[in-house]
């Protein structure tokens, strides 16, 4: 019978959400690796018991953790991610010139064939690959040597990869996004990178439609629609139909185009779903509305969805990889919250139940559709 | 040290060290208590962070750093009531570490507030 397994990293540990096809009955198995910060767990698609996950801790720096039967147990892999050649310096927040340094894995991405191949996205930004199930990383450093690499900067959260797209009808070509440098695409499985921000423009850098430079929080890409990307910017929703040559501004009627998640229905290519935030400063939803927004029309024409969510003083955030969709007949929506919440809709976000309350503040959210 | 016989070179001693981990880290090496390790003479900070990744290798990195062998920043190593942190990790530990009367102490700096 079919079901679902969502995979929640919080700031203190992972949790593991499984319910049947309904959605309405949710088992919690958790916390694993309790204490430990958890930015992010993803799970193989060739083989769906292989969840890789990756704990880091402030004393211990990061480890990377392989269960190989859906998550009840768990190995320690390898945690060597070891910069692969010198290169120029990044700079830092001061502006002032800094070397590139290991500091946690944000995102981990699995190869849609082979459950031994992952790639990572890490802080300081760059981007690393395993082919033995994680014992060994590898990073692919012509990203960091991409001629605006010298001038990346981090952005609050640090600069950090965060978003891996594998594309699902070229298995050359890879999408990253960097805090704050920007959006790349590689077309030769990561041996060489072009910067696909055109189209993007950020008043938060003295170029507002620099090369690089621009505060990308998330991209999200429909496997049927793989040229057409969607981007939620520090500021805008932007889309792309070229796969990076072009970006064009979608926010259309949002009360906020600030945010972090954002993730297309897993049937409708051009239905996709955002959570406004108040602002850069402001990390809560507006009027303390806890909304997700709903584009039917690949944005520009945006619905608020409220039901079931809480409509006055909410005052948490949705990170960015913190929004799922599963692959069931009627798509479901998850999202969590740095409240603890995880909230799933199995109607394609008519209605909203939280699965759970309570968590330490979620990171991320990842879901298995199983058969 | 043992005599050394006729056969091969010199063999250490190995002494019975005494190490306590932070619980994060009994966590990943799935211990509980204070864990016995044998340690080569001469049992140096080195020798005994050498036996504790040795046995437990999913800590490599989790203490120092795994090239430079340098204490990772947020790292403390305590023992007879004294801060061994920056102390040459080549250095003697006490005698009290060295006969097991006392632990070798690995914890995470105080955080939080």
């Amino acid at each position: 019978m079919t079901s679902v397994r969502v995979l929640v990293g919080t700031r203190k540990g992972a949790f593991i959400l499984t319910s049947d096809g309904s959605r309405k009955d949710w088992t919690i198995d958790g916390p694993h690796f309790g204490g430990w910060q958890v930015y992010h767990l993803a799970g193989s698609p060739a083989d769906p018991n292989r969840i890789y996950a990756a704990p880091s801790i402030d004393w211990s720096g990061q480890v990377i953790q392989r269960s190989d039967d859906g998550g009840k147990t768990w190995t320690t892999v390898g945690n060597d991610f070891a910069y692969a050649t010198p290169t120029t310096d990044h700079l830092d927040y001061d502006g002032t010139p800094r070397s590139w340094e290991f500091k946690r894995i944000w995102h981990l991405e699995p190869s849609r064939t082979d459950p031994d191949t992952v790639y990572a996205g890490a802080e300081d930004a760059a981007l690393f690959v395993t082919k033995d199930g994680g014992q060994t990383w590898t990073e692919l450093p012509a990203l960091r040597q991409h001629p605006t690499g010298s001038m990346w900067q981090p952005g609050a959260g640090g600069l950090c990869l965060h978003t891996i797209i594998l594309d699902a009808a070229n298995p050359d070509r890879i999408f990253v996004a960097i805090s704050a440098a920007g959006a790349f695409r590689s077309d030769d499985g990561g041996a060489s990178w072009v910067a696909i921000n055109k189209g993007l423009r950020s008043r938060e850098i003295p170029d507002e439609d620099a090369e690089a430079g621009h505060c990308v929080h998330r991209l999200a890409q429909h496997p049927e629609r793989p040229e057409v990307i969607y981007m939620q910017k520090h500021w805008d929703v932007m889309r792309t139909d070229d796969a990076g040559g072009q970006w064009r501004e979608v926010s259309g009627n949002l009360p906020s185009d600030f945010g972090f998640p954002i993730a297309v229905h897993a049937h409708e290519p051009e239905t996709i779903y955002v959570v406004p935030i108040t602002s850069d400063m402001m990390h809560y939803p507006p009027e303390g509305k806890l909304r997700v927004y709903r584009s039917r029309t690949g944005g520009d024409e945006w619905e608020p969805l409220t039901t079931g969510l809480p409509q006055s003083h909410c005052y948490v955030n949705v990170l960015r990889d913190a929004m799922a969709v599963d692959t069931l007949d009627e798509c479901g929506i998850y999202f969590g919250t740095t409240g603890g919440h995880v909230f799933c809709s199995p109607d394609g976000g008519d209605t909203w139940t939280a699965i759970v309350r309570d968590l330490p503040p979620v990171l991320s959210v990842e879901v298995q559709t199983l058969p | 040290m043992t005599e050394p016989d006729a056969s091969g070179p010199e063999r250490p001693t190995y002494r019975q060290v005494r190490v306590v981990l932070p619980a994060h880290l009994k966590m990943l090496a799935n211990v509980t208590g204070e864990v016995r390790l044998p340690v080569p003479e001469p049992v140096t900070q080195d020798a005994v962070l050498t036996a504790v990744e040795q046995r437990y290798p999913m800590l490599l990195g989790t203490i120092r750093d795994r090239h430079t062998r340098k204490r990772r920043a947020f790292i403390r190593f305590y023992a007879c009531e004294m801060d061994l942190s920056n102390e040459p990790s080549d250095a003697p530990l006490p005698e009290a570490v060295v006969r097991g009367v006392e632990p070798y102490i690995v914890l995470g700096a105080m955080a939080g507030g």
